[in-house]
């Protein structure tokens, strides 16, 4: 691949990793709020919601992102669902990965010791208190490690919405390596500039970690 | 919806199901003799033996699945060496899943006693019965459930093989979606049976799992 033909691409590229850190974002918000909603209301005492529930985690997580995704995007428009690639792919990714983070939130909220929600009771705390003010901290402070795990995970996953025309970076990628022959080339870049990405992105999360669950190291201590 | 189209195209589509699974057995057995090859590097006493496996394990988990295979469709094109697509799929998956296996059963070694060893070393075992005799069994035994759970995962990411055009379930449902124009039934009835095979799979290792609980309490 020579110099020339990247430079001549590269506004298409950096456009590219545009689109798959929106992507990224923006699905991994999405799944982080369906999630933590699907393990606050899987606490709810209503046995027929949570087999509900259940059913939506274990359906999302036993198929394929793949199907996932043509289910959405080619299925879609068949149920009256009309998404543009990238809003499909950034639904797709919100879905998949909020399956993942329910399940981590649920093992947070588990972690909880029951003790500490006792003491808060009889300390004469309102349940909204206990909630907000022992319950979450505990749990999303045992959480950082599985949802920077998760991230990293999605940062991956993202290439595979270039199979539904979403132009982000593998996408963009293809392109240039059907348009000059360099396949191979092109293809190589890609594997060492994903794995770089993904190391930087493993570093920065456990940097993250640390400062985070400091507080807890500091109480395991005390 | 129309599920006539379904019903008329299952046959295809179980077809499809038994090669996603034959893919992944072989993708997971290929898997784990790397893995256990990469483990014994990461283990070993030689320090660039250890770096290699360290390599081997962080490239292999930090590039996305789609971009090895594709590499190696590209990789084994650009050499002009004629492989059957089918060779390149089991490799690709073999070659990613052999980093997580590998991960898997340094975790189970390391979480068997180093006194099992020991106490075999002072009876007076053999390196090689040491291994197939204290540690194999007890490791195997913990490395278990999470390698039934990579097996569904690998299962899972056999999908991404459609994109280089072999006939698995996902491309044998986008063929019937083309087909039929009916997308959403097609991508439903591939999915269904993707999530009857992981539940039979979770089954399995759960019932595994109580199994060698149980054997390991006697």
């Amino acid at each position: 691949m020579s110099f020339a033909v990247l430079l001549h691409y590269l506004p298409s590229l950096i456009a590219g990793f545009g689109v798959t850190v929106l992507c990224w974002s923006a699905g991994s918000i999405l799944g982080l709020a369906i999630g933590f909603a699907v393990a606050l209301l899987n606490r709810l005492p209503a046995p027929p919601l949570r087999w509900l529930l259940r059913a939506y985690v274990e359906i999302l997580r036993g198929t394929p992102f793949l199907v996932q995704l043509f289910l959405l995007y080619a299925g879609g428009p068949y149920i009256g669902l009309r998404l543009s690639a990238t809003a499909a792919g950034i639904l797709g990714l919100g879905l998949y990965s909020s399956a993942y983070f329910a399940e981590i939130f649920r093992a947070g909220f588990a972690a909880v010791p029951q003790g500490q929600i006792e003491a808060a009771m009889s300390v004469g705390m309102t349940p909204g208190d206990i909630l907000w003010r022992v319950t979450l901290p505990i749990a999303l402070a045992s959480t950082v490690p599985a949802i920077v795990n998760m991230l990293v995970i999605l940062s991956k996953e993202t290439v595979v919405l270039s199979i539904i025309t979403v132009p982000e970076l593998m996408y963009q990628m293809q392109t240039m390596a059907a348009e000059t022959f360099t396949a191979f080339d092109a293809i190589f870049a890609m594997a060492i500039f994903y794995w770089l990405l993904v190391e930087a992105v493993s570093r920065v999360g456990r940097r993250l970690e640390i400062k985070l669950t400091a507080f807890m190291a500091r109480e395991a201590s005390a | 919806m129309r599920f006539d189209i379904i019903l008329h195209s299952l046959g295809y589509l179980l077809r499809a199901a038994a090669v996603t699974v034959a893919l992944s057995l072989a993708g997971i057995a290929l898997g784990f003799v790397i893995g256990a090859l990469v483990c014994a590097a990461r283990r070993s006493g030689d320090r660039f033996l250890r770096r290699l496996g360290g390599f081997y394990v962080s490239f292999f988990r930090g590039v996305p699945l789609l971009v090895q295979l594709l590499f190696i469709y590209y990789f084994l094109a650009e050499y002009g060496l004629d492989v059957p697509a089918v060779v390149a799929a089991i490799g690709g998956l073999g070659l990613a899943s052999g980093a997580y296996q590998a991960e898997i059963l340094r975790g189970a070694l390391n979480a068997t006693p180093a006194g099992q060893a020991e106490a075999a070393t002072a009876l007076g075992f053999a390196p090689f019965d040491i291994w197939r005799r204290i540690l194999l069994p007890q490791a195997l035994r913990i490395a278990a459930p999470p390698l039934i759970n990579e097996f569904i995962l690998l299962l899972k990411a056999s999908s991404l093989v459609s994109v280089v055009g072999i006939a698995e379930l996902t491309r044998v449902s986008m063929n019937i979606a083309s087909m039929t124009y009916r997308p959403f039934e097609a991508y439903l009835a591939g999915g269904m049976i993707y999530l009857a095979i992981n539940l039979c799979l979770a089954a399995f290792g759960a019932f595994a799992e109580r199994r060698l609980a149980a054997g390991g309490s006697t």
